[in-house]
Formats: C-alpha cells, sequence, structure tokens
C-alpha cells in the first residue's frame, strides 16, 4: 500500500536554533499519529512545516494525490499546495478563532470550503451545514450565528466542521483541546473519535495531553529539542516508554 | 487653453496608459496598475476615466458623457466642458452619435456597437477590498482564484435577508477568469456588460485600469437557486413610457407623491420624440 | 409641475462666478498680492509647496489666493499644475552637508563643529496674541536682529560623529535609480525610496498623527533629533551637452534626522538607527514627524518585531498619506449618487415586504393552530 504521506528528512532552522530537524515518517490512509513533547520541542514547528504553513529548509513532505499519485508538497506550486489545502487536507487550529472567521456565521463558515471548490447550489450548501452542525452536536438552529456568539467548546466543534465538510483525505491537528474545560474536551475527544473512526480520516496531532493520543492516535512520536526520540504503537510508547525523556514524560502524568 | 496638449494629457502619459489599456484588452477583468497623474479634477471624481479617456480621443472622436445616466448633471457638464477645451472634440447627448461614452454608474439603455468605447469612472477598482483590504492579499487571491470568499459575501446576504443584498457595483466574472468590479451601476446594467463595443475601467486614485473587450462574457456571480437578477423600479416610466428602462425616482411635493422617469435622459428624449407618452407626459410638457 | 432637470451648466458658470466673489471679498479692502503672500505667508507657501511637490514660492503663493487660503485645495492646484510641465531631467541628489544653514539644532549635542544656531524659530515665543501686528503701519517697528555672517564652510552632519564609533547603522552608499512615485504606480513593499517620497509629499496632518502615535506607545521607537537643520542648498545638474553639472538654483529644505534606539537582532549588536526627515521649506514639524514615521516603517528591515502598530504598516500609511486622494476620494460623496441609491432603496422595500409577508403567513398560521 502506498501510504497517504511520506516525510523524509524534513528540518526547519530559525536562524542558528533548530525547529526540528531528521524527522522522517510514513503515514497510511485511516492511521492517527500523534506527535506529544513539551512546548519548545518543535511539534507545532513539524506539523506547520508539513502543512506548507512554514517553508522548510530540507526535506520533503510527499503526499499521495488523487490525480498524480505521490508528490513532494514543498516543492509544488504555491497555487497546487493552497488547492491541496482547502481540498484534501485540513487544518485544525487550537484557538478557534485562528481558524474560523468570526464575523461570518456558522453556516458561512462551514460552507465556505464548499463554495472555495466551486459548490454553487444555496440550498445545497446550507443543507450540508446544517448536516454537519448536527455532526458536531450543535443545534441546527445556531446556522446564521456567529461564532463569536459560542462556547469554546462550540467554536472549536464549528472549525472542525468547517474543516471535515468536504471531506479531506488528511487533518492536521495542533492541540485541538488545548484551552478547553476538561468536561468539555472528553466530549469532544469523543466526537473527535467517532468521525475519525466513521469518515477513515488519516490525521497527525500535535498534543502536550497524553490522554489525547492514548485515546486518538494509533501511532505516536515523542519529541524533544527538534528531534523525534521515541516513535511506535501509542499503547507500545506509553506503557513501556524506552527513552529516559518518554518516562519522564509518561511519568509525570496522571495514569489514564 | 492652447498651452495644453491635446487632450489635456502630454504624449508619454498617454502612451504610458494606452499600454495600460492594451494590457488590460489582453486580459480581460485584470486590474493593470498604471502611473495615474494627478488631474485638475479632484480624485474621486472621474479621474481614472478622464485619463481612460484623454488618452484614447483622437481629434475625429465624438464625445457623450453622462453621470447617473444623465447627460446635465453637473459633473458630466464638467468632464465634457474639459475635453471640449482640451481637445475640442465634437460631443453629443445622443448615444448612437458618440464614438466614446465617458460614463458614472450607468451604461446606457441603447445598445451599443462595434465601433465605440465606453470608459467607466471607477472608485474602487477591487472587488475584492470590502472583504480584504490588503491589496497585497487581493492580489494574491485573484493571481490564485481564490474566490470562494466572495460566495461567503453572497451566501451571508441570502441567509441574512433572503437574498442577494448587493444592489449596485454587483461582482461580475469576466472570460471565466477574473472576479471584477463593474464600477457602481446598478445590478440592472449587468447584463449589458456583454456587447458589442469595448469597455474600459479607470480608477484615478486607486491606480488601476481594466477593460473588458468586445463579446467578452461577463457573468454576475450568483447560486444555481438565488440566480441573479437585474431589478429595477417596478413602473414604467413617467414620461416615455419606457417599460425597459432603469428609473429615478423623484419626489414632487410635500405629499410625498412621486413620479419615475428614466435615469437615461437621452433614451427618454429619443422616446418622447417618438411619440411615446407616459403617465405624466402632458403636464410635463 | 416637474420638470426633468438634474443640474446644468448654467447653475455651473454661476456657481464659479460666485465663487470667484467670495475669494474677492470686500472690494473696499486692498487686494492681496502675490508677492505680500511670498513673503508674509511664507510657512504656507512651503507647505504648499512641500505637499504639491513643487518648488515655486510664487505659484505656491497663487495657489494659495485662488484657494481663497485652503492649503488642500492650493495643493490641488499646484499638483494638477505639476502634472503638465514636462520633465527636462533629474538633478544630482543634493548635498546638504553643504547647506548654507539658517538654524540647526541638535537635542543629543550639547555642542558640535557648525554649532547650534536658533534661527528664526517659534520655540521660545510666548504664545500671546501680539496686538501691535492689528495696528496696521506700512513700517512695523521691527527689533534690531544681530546676524553673524553665515559659515562659508560646509557644516558636517552630526550624525556623522557616531559613524566613527560604529555605533550607528552604517547607511550604504547606493547609486541605484530610486523609484519615482509620480511616474510608476505604487506597490507594496514600496522601498524606503519611494516611501520616503510618500511621506514627504503627505498630509502634514497625517504624517504628524502617526508620529505622536509611536511616541504614545503605538511602536515606539524612542526617537531623538540628532539633528535638524533648515537652509538653502544648491542644486546641480548634469548637462548632457556639456558632460558636466552646473548648479541651476538653490532651495530651501528642512533636513531632519533621529537617532533612535535599537536593542539589536540575532545577527546585529545593540546600536542606534535612524530615521529621516526632509521637506522643501521651513517645515520643521513636518519632517521631525517623517523621521518617526521612517523610522517605525523599517521595522522589517531592522529585524524588529511587528506589533501591529498603524504607523508600522507600510500599506496604511503609505496608501492614506495623501491629502489629495483623500481629500478627493472624501468629498466625491457629494456628488450625485441617485442611481444608486435608487436600486438600495428598491432592494430595501422589497425585503422588507418580505419579510412582512413571512410575519402575516407565520400570524396565519399561529392563529389557525
Amino acid at each position: 500500500m502506498t501510504p497517504l504521506l511520506q516525510v523524509k528528512n524534513l528540518a526547519k532552522m530559525y536562524g542558528a536554533r533548530i525547529g526540528c530537524t531528521d524527522v522522517s515518517f510514513d503515514l497510511y490512509p485511516g492511521e492517527v499519529m500523534g506527535i506529544v513533547g513539551e512546548s519548545g520541542s518543535g511539534k507545532s514547528t513539524l506539523l506547520n512545516s508539513m502543512a506548507g504553513h512554514l517553508t522548510p529548509d530540507r526535506g520533503e513532505v510527499i503526499f499521495d494525490t488523487r490525480a498524480d499519485g505521490p508528490v513532494d508538497t514543498v516543492t509544488m506550486s504555491e497555487p497546487a499546495r493552497r488547492m491541496l489545502g482547502r481540498t484534501d487536507w485540513a487544518f485544525v487550529h487550537q484557538h478557534a478563532r485562528d481558524g474560523l472567521r468570526m464575523s461570518v456565521s456558522a453556516g458561512g463558515n462551514i460552507g465556505e470550503r464548499l463554495m472555495a471548490v466551486g459548490d454553487r447550489n444555496y440550498g445545497n450548501i446550507r443543507a450540508r451545514a446544517a448536516d454537519w452542525l448536527g455532526r458536531v452536536e450543535i443545534a441546527e438552529s445556531r446556522i446564521d450565528d456567529r461564532p463569536s456568539a459560542f462556547s469554546g467548546g462550540m467554536q472549536q466543534r464549528l472549525q472542525i466542521a468547517r474543516n471535515l465538510v468536504t471531506g479531506p483525505r488528511l487533518v492536521f491537528m495542533d492541540e485541538p483541546t488545548g484551552g478547553l474545560d476538561v468536561s468539555v474536551q472528553a466530549r469532544l475527544l469523543d466526537l473527535l473519535r467517532n468521525l475519525v473512526r466513521e469518515m477513515g480520516l488519516s490525521a497527525i496531532i500535535v498534543t502536550h495531553d497524553l490522554a489525547v493520543v492514548r485515546l486518538l492516535a494509533d501511532r505516536l512520536m515523542v519529541m524533544k529539542d527538534g528531534r523525534v526520540v521515541e516513535t511506535g504503537l501509542t499503547d507500545q510508547v506509553l506503557d513501556d516508554p524506552q527513552h529516559a525523556y518518554t518516562q519522564l514524560l509518561v511519568s509525570s502524568v496522571l495514569q489514564v | 487653453m492652447s498651452d495644453y496638449n491635446f487632450a489635456y494629457l502630454d504624449e508619454q502619459t498617454k502612451r504610458m496608459i494606452r499600454r495600460a489599456i492594451l494590457k488590460g484588452l489582453a486580459v480581460p477583468g485584470y486590474q493593470v496598475p498604471f502611473a495615474s497623474r494627478e488631474m485638475p479634477m479632484p480624485y474621486g471624481w472621474g479621474t481614472g476615466g478622464v485619463q481612460v479617456s484623454a488618452a484614447t480621443l483622437t481629434p475625429e472622436d465624438t464625445l457623450k458623457v453622462i453621470d447617473q445616466g444623465a447627460d446635465d448633471t453637473t459633473n458630466a457638464v464638467s468632464i465634457r466642458k474639459f475635453f471640449e477645451n482640451t481637445a475640442g472634440v465634437a460631443t453629443t447627448e445622443e448615444t448612437e452619435k458618440a464614438s466614446v461614452i465617458q460614463t458614472r454608474h450607468r451604461i446606457p439603455e441603447a445598445e451599443l456597437s462595434e465601433d465605440q468605447i465606453l470608459v467607466y469612472q471607477v472608485p474602487i477598482p477591487e472587488p475584492l477590498r470590502f472583504l480584504e483590504p490588503r491589496e497585497t492579499e487581493t492580489r494574491k487571491m485573484h493571481a490564485l482564484q481564490e474566490y470562494g470568499l466572495m460566495h461567503v459575501k453572497l451566501y451571508e446576504d441570502i441567509s441574512q435577508h433572503g437574498a442577494i443584498a448587493t444592489s449596485y457595483a454587483y461582482p461580475v466574472k469576466v472570460a471565466g477568469r477574473y472576479v471584477t468590479d463593474p464600477s457602481p451601476i446598478p445590478k440592472f446594467d449587468n447584463p449589458k456588460m456583454n456587447m458589442a463595443a469595448i469597455q474600459l475601467f479607470g480608477a484615478g486614485r486607486e491606480q488601476r485600469i481594466y477593460a473588458v473587450p468586445p463579446y467578452t462574457e461577463v457573468v454576475s456571480l450568483d447560486f444555481e437557486d438565488f440566480p441573479f437578477e437585474a431589478s429595477k423600479a417596478d413602473h414604467p416610466c413617467d414620461l416615455c413610457a419606457a417599460e425597459d428602462s432603469y428609473l429615478d425616482e423623484v419626489i414632487l411635493d410635500d405629499a410625498g407623491n412621486r413620479m419615475f422617469v428614466c435615469s437615461d435622459t437621452d433614451y427618454c428624449r429619443s422616446r418622447r420624440d417618438a411619440g411615446h407618452m407616459g403617465r405624466l407626459s402632458e403636464e410635463a410638457a | 409641475m416637474y420638470v426633468a432637470v438634474k443640474g446644468g451648466e448654467r447653475a455651473i458658470d454661476n456657481a464659479h462666478a460666485w465663487l470667484a466673489e467670495e475669494r474677492r471679498g470686500d472690494t473696499s479692502i486692498a487686494e492681496l498680492s502675490l508677492a505680500q503672500i511670498r513673503e508674509q505667508l511664507g510657512l504656507a507657501v512651503n507647505r504648499v509647496m512641500a505637499e504639491g511637490s513643487l518648488y515655486d514660492p510664487d505659484l505656491a503663493a497663487l495657489a494659495i489666493k485662488q484657494a481663497r487660503g485652503d492649503l488642500i485645495e492650493a495643493i490641488f492646484l499646484i499638483r494638477a499644475y505639476r502634472t503638465t510641465l514636462p520633465r527636462f531631467g533629474a538633478s544630482d541628489p543634493v548635498d546638504t552637508g553643504r547647506m548654507s544653514c539658517d538654524r540647526r539644532i541638535s537635542a543629543t549635542f550639547k555642542d558640535a563643529p557648525g554649532g547650534q544656531v536658533l534661527g528664526p524659530t517659534f520655540d521660545y515665543t510666548h504664545r500671546l496674541l501680539d496686538f501691535k501686528l492689528a495696528a496696521e503701519s506700512d513700517r512695523e517697528d521691527l527689533p534690531e536682529t544681530q546676524t553673524a555672517e553665515p559659515r562659508s564652510e560646509d557644516t558636517p552632519h552630526i550624525l556623522s560623529f557616531l559613524d566613527g564609533e560604529n555605533i550607528i547603522e552604517q547607511e550604504p552608499r547606493t547609486d541605484a535609480e530610486p523609484g519615482d512615485l509620480t511616474r510608476e504606480p505604487m506597490s507594496f513593499p514600496a522601498g524606503r525610496a519611494v516611501r520616503l517620497q510618500s511621506l514627504t509629499r503627505g498630509d502634514e496632518g497625517f504624517i504628524l498623527g502617526m508620529a505622536y502615535s509611536t511616541q504614545r506607545g503605538y511602536a515606539r521607537n524612542h526617537a531623538f533629533v540628532g539633528e535638524l537643520r533648515i537652509g538653502s542648498v544648491p542644486v546641480e545638474m548634469e548637462i548632457p551637452e556639456l558632460g558636466f553639472a552646473i548648479e541651476i538654483g538653490e532651495i530651501e529644505l528642512t533636513e531632519c534626522e533621529t537617532v533612535n534606539q535599537f536593542k539589536g537582532s540575532k545577527t546585529v549588536p545593540p546600536q542606534f538607527t535612524r530615521g529621516y526627515g526632509l521637506v522643501f521649506g521651513q517645515s520643521e514639524r513636518k519632517s521631525i514627524a517623517m523621521a518617526l514615521v521612517d523610522r517605525a516603517l523599517r521595522w522589517e528591515e531592522l529585524g524588529e518585531d511587528n506589533l501591529g502598530a498603524p504607523a508600522q504598516d507600510e500599506e496604511f500609511v503609505l496608501s492614506h498619506a495623501d491629502n489629495i486622494q483623500a481629500t478627493g476620494f472624501l468629498e466625491h460623496i457629494k456628488l450625485p449618487h441617485y442611481v444608486d441609491f435608487q436600486s438600495e432603496l428598491e432592494l430595501v422595500r422589497k425585503l422588507r415586504r418580505e419579510a412582512a409577508e413571512l410575519a402575516e403567513q407565520m400570524a396565519a398560521r399561529e392563529a389557525a393552530q
């Protein structure tokens, strides 16, 4: 089977400082990869370099495109990469306001990607927006409300709906549960797990929260100082950490 | 005013503007930056249109200038006088007789022909400006054809008002490529943009020229199930009984009585000359 | 009965005649001469030259007279005239080091070669209305001034004394042809040369407000006036037929160089940086403001943070600095917009009609239940 995403020797520098370096891995269709590490470990830099938000200094990010098969997205033209960014890729930001248009209604937020790829039927766009609101457990009656009137958890769920409406094949998530109350987090995690299973999504999730990866990720990469120090199946890594840093990380949180 | 060159601008400047016009015609709907000059009328009062007209006019041309569809509005009079003085060209109020028509906010009702040029005055040439204030961003959006946001705006209109709440400067897509601002013409005029004449758009303050070549497809943005509608006041003209022209509403008295008259004064006059009579024509005469 | 006339030529002609009458005012009062404006309203003349981008005191005086003292209108007249002038060529860069200074002060050094020269400044006047000026007389009693002979040697720039220590950023010399704001459309990023052109002809009030905002914390850049000098410089031009440069005249300029703190970056050790202002005539406030805004706009090139302050935003500052563009667009909203308003009117009526119908249906449905 062709990997959906192949990352090869990816590196991003900030002047002389390492953002992330020597990162290589394959992601297969339907697989969820978790990336954990403390803040400053380079996990967000890695995520943004893969998603095209940052330009890596070295390495390749090869995506198995529908039309042309595996293509390096780092060297791909900007229009093609941006097209990917609104069709097959999705990006869920930690802060919903970075990923939503706060002055546009919930329906408009969800509909934007559909319209960006050419849907010109208002009724259809609205029906799909309503359907997605239901799937992320937001009442359909809120369809014309602006996200600024939503709670933090609802905003995050709306952001997820807005991203998934075009049926992307790869979702990048940056601390999707960060900044939310614990009870809200649990509900969101549950929702995400169901969506991932239902849609057979491939995802890369960056988080510092081991509970999140335990619940969502099939495989795990542990990062420290810009490098991957340990990688393996999630349960294996969490239950039997090999690297000293991973051991520290695992022991420093309550068991889940 | 014999101290000034023909049509005011010096030949170098006209050449520069003509290059921008030609580029605009070659890439329909694309906003070509040009080094707009200071003109002796204020920015926002037609300096772009005046520069395009100045670069387009030849001594043999016949010029018509309209504002709000009318030849006798003050700004139209002022611009027509400017070219009478600086270019000495013939002027006319009759649409058919003009070879160059400079307009603000309207397209004449009479169908234009292949040997005519319509020059629009444009205040804000960027249709995406009020969605994204930054020029660096909007240029990128055009380059990458990222027009989803434009439809989000239309979607929001329908979800809030049940209809697309844009009644003038209604965005169009030119030749299937560039989303373009048709200048603040009422949306009633949008379908007329598919025409035989050359359409040139000049925005002086914003330093942009763009163009629509003859017989180029101009489509008003819409949804399949909320199609574009060219609307106007639901009345005939009270002077010439025209049912197909855009109308001005005029308040007649303190009691709030109104009349509706063609905004295109030449069209209305020619119909009245041909014997058409409206509800109030006898009194008006 | 209504007659469909929307305005017209007679109205315009009459308006122009009335305007001329108003401009002249009471004819029993002597008419202003251009020489009076040029000599006695010199700072107004300076502003019109600076923002009109045309150095000609007599034309500026004419513009002020014609504009009834409305300086933005006068600037507009000058700009419109300026576009029609043929271009013979460009002068060599003026050397402000050769300026014969009427005024030259530094806020950073107590004394420096060339000295502090106060010159004709309002700075230490008490702002008390001087009613003696209200008494008209042919010869006012002018206080005696004791003026020294102008320095014959060049006056060095004060900031050049910091150069030796390497403690202020070096301004690398370039012979690159700068862009010309009046000949090429503005594009972003504009680059410093075009930025400075835009600022020097920008509206004094706008530049002042932008500069003031940096002092109040919106991208604060800790400026000191390293040097402010006002005086005349010779303008030289290379004449191709001659093969060398000759002096074609003299212009009065105000130049301000600020010294600003810079805490350094990854690649550059801490040092002082510069802001620069250069304006036609005696235009002190404008040149200082220009230097502050110039410095604020340089954040990117110096590796500073974008604080999101208006004065750091090149596109915002340069797009809104020109008062002729601004005033034209602002005032154009008084032109007729009947057509657009009519279409809005119909739209609002239609939407209201639909809303009312909907409400009726809802009420009927509720009643039926």
